[in-house]
């Protein structure tokens, strides 16, 4: 059994930790909600946009969908990959979750013989692509809690612009989608061709009139429903994050206050073992005297 | 019957509604919807948001987006979007003075652009403002 002083060391080390622990927690838990406000906030701009792209993929034919997202080009070899991570870790298995999803991701298309062009939100997920040698092409990392729509333009566009030129013949998204405050998942979407969403397989319907003409709507409707789902991914992440983040944090600080019990418990024995031993060697001591 | 109308800007829904009548400033000119119209999809332009209902006209000042518009219902994605009476006239008339005085500095043409641009909402605005004290029309 360790010497009383030593646990007593760990112990105070071990409410140190709780301590930091549990205002992590606190700091998380106040991020949280205001990134859960936000990312709710712009889910309906981003849901419209996405039923406005399906109403819009059905009724689009032929030639007026050449040389927009919407056309499904012949395979180039190669597809973009954007991933969205947070910046900064301590937040449960989030971050390793979305990065298997992502190596799952370039195997597979590797498989098919594919090259992925990655690019990067967020310092992990960079950190991960860079050390693993997977052709990234831009980053943008510390974004802060709530970014604008601005600042996250820059890799999109980058982005966009080589999918616009015939580069890449897919373009596809991770990030962690977030359901609520205990699950975050990770998940894959393809961004170009834009697909259509499943429910609305109901044939097709008779084609929108444009105004001003149909190349001009398109070709400012789809770069900037592209740069939507961006943003509504990088909210996401953010409010995936900290939700995440608090929850571990909480998970720690339990743990740690266990640990502190334990450790308690421990010390009280190794503290009643000493005196016992000690009374019994004052007694023994005495009764050998005694006997002389 | 009446048309159910969404505006949703990046912020927040402003408004999902049943209305009578959208006049909305694209960039081919005003259009005016009324229920059972022709799908239709449009770039607006910055301008005055009309909408009617029960007879009653309620202006918005929207600064540009995109307009869809089904049968029974019609979306519009807005860069911003402000009702009339949410508008603060003496700051509108700030921002658009700022914004005159940008133009007249602005160094490339890129901020000369940008600072029209922001004018011209900036206009907009006022004017949207001002209808709410003509009084209701239609």
């Amino acid at each position: 059994m360790a010497s009383s002083r030593e646990i007593k060391r760990r112990i105070r080390s071990v409410k140190n930790v709780a301590q930091i622990t549990r205002a992590m927690e606190m700091v998380a838990a106040s991020k949280m909600r205001r990134a859960q406000r936000n990312v709710l906030a712009t889910r309906p701009y981003a849901d419209r946009m996405r039923d406005l792209i399906g109403d819009l993929n059905a009724r689009v034919v032929g030639q007026a969908r050449r040389g927009t997202f919407l056309e499904v080009r012949p395979d180039t070899g190669r597809v973009a990959l954007i991933v969205v991570t947070p910046d900064r870790g301590l937040a449960g298995s989030l971050t390793s979750n979305v990065l298997r999803r992502v190596g799952r991701f370039i195997l597979d298309q590797q498989q098919q013989g594919r090259v992925v062009d990655t690019y990067a939100y967020g310092k992990k997920g960079r950190d991960f692509l860079a050390r693993s040698g997977q052709n990234l092409q831009a980053e943008a990392i510390k974004l802060g809690d709530a970014p604008k729509l601005e600042q996250i333009l820059g890799v999109a566009t980058a982005a966009i612009s080589r999918a616009q030129a015939g580069e890449y013949s897919e373009v596809y998204l991770i990030y962690s989608e977030f359901i609520n405050t205990l699950v975050q998942r990770p998940t894959l979407k393809k961004l170009v061709p834009v697909e259509a969403p499943e429910e609305s397989g109901g044939g097709r319907q008779v084609d929108f009139t444009y105004e001003p003409s149909q190349a001009e709507v398109l070709d400012e409707l789809l770069p900037r429903y592209v740069e939507t789902q961006i943003y509504q991914a990088i909210l996401e992440s953010i409010a995936s994050f900290y939700s995440a983040q608090m929850v571990a944090m909480r998970n720690a600080t339990r743990n740690a206050k266990d640990l502190v019990r334990d450790l308690t418990l421990s010390y009280n024995k190794a503290r009643q073992a000493a005196i016992t031993k000690e009374v019994s060697e004052i007694s023994s001591g005495a009764a050998a005297l005694a006997e002389m | 019957m009446p048309i159910h109308l969404e505006i949703v800007t990046a912020e927040r829904v402003v408004l999902s509604d049943d209305v009578d009548l959208i006049s909305a400033p694209t960039r081919a000119g005003r259009v005016g919807i009324l229920p059972r119209h022709a799908p239709l999809l449009t770039i607006l332009e910055p301008g005055e948001l009309g909408i009617v209902k029960d007879g009653v006209r309620t202006p918005f000042a929207v600064s540009g987006g995109f307009m869809e518009v089904l049968p029974t219902r019609v979306t519009i994605l807005a860069d911003t979007v402000e009702r009339a009476d949410e508008i603060d006239e003496a700051r509108a008339e700030a921002a658009r003075k700022l914004a005159e005085e940008r133009k007249q500095m602005a160094q490339s043409e890129r901020d000369a652009a940008i600072a029209e641009a922001k004018l011209r909402k900036e206009l907009v605005r006022l004017q949207v403002a001002r209808l709410k004290n003509v009084g209701r029309r239609q």
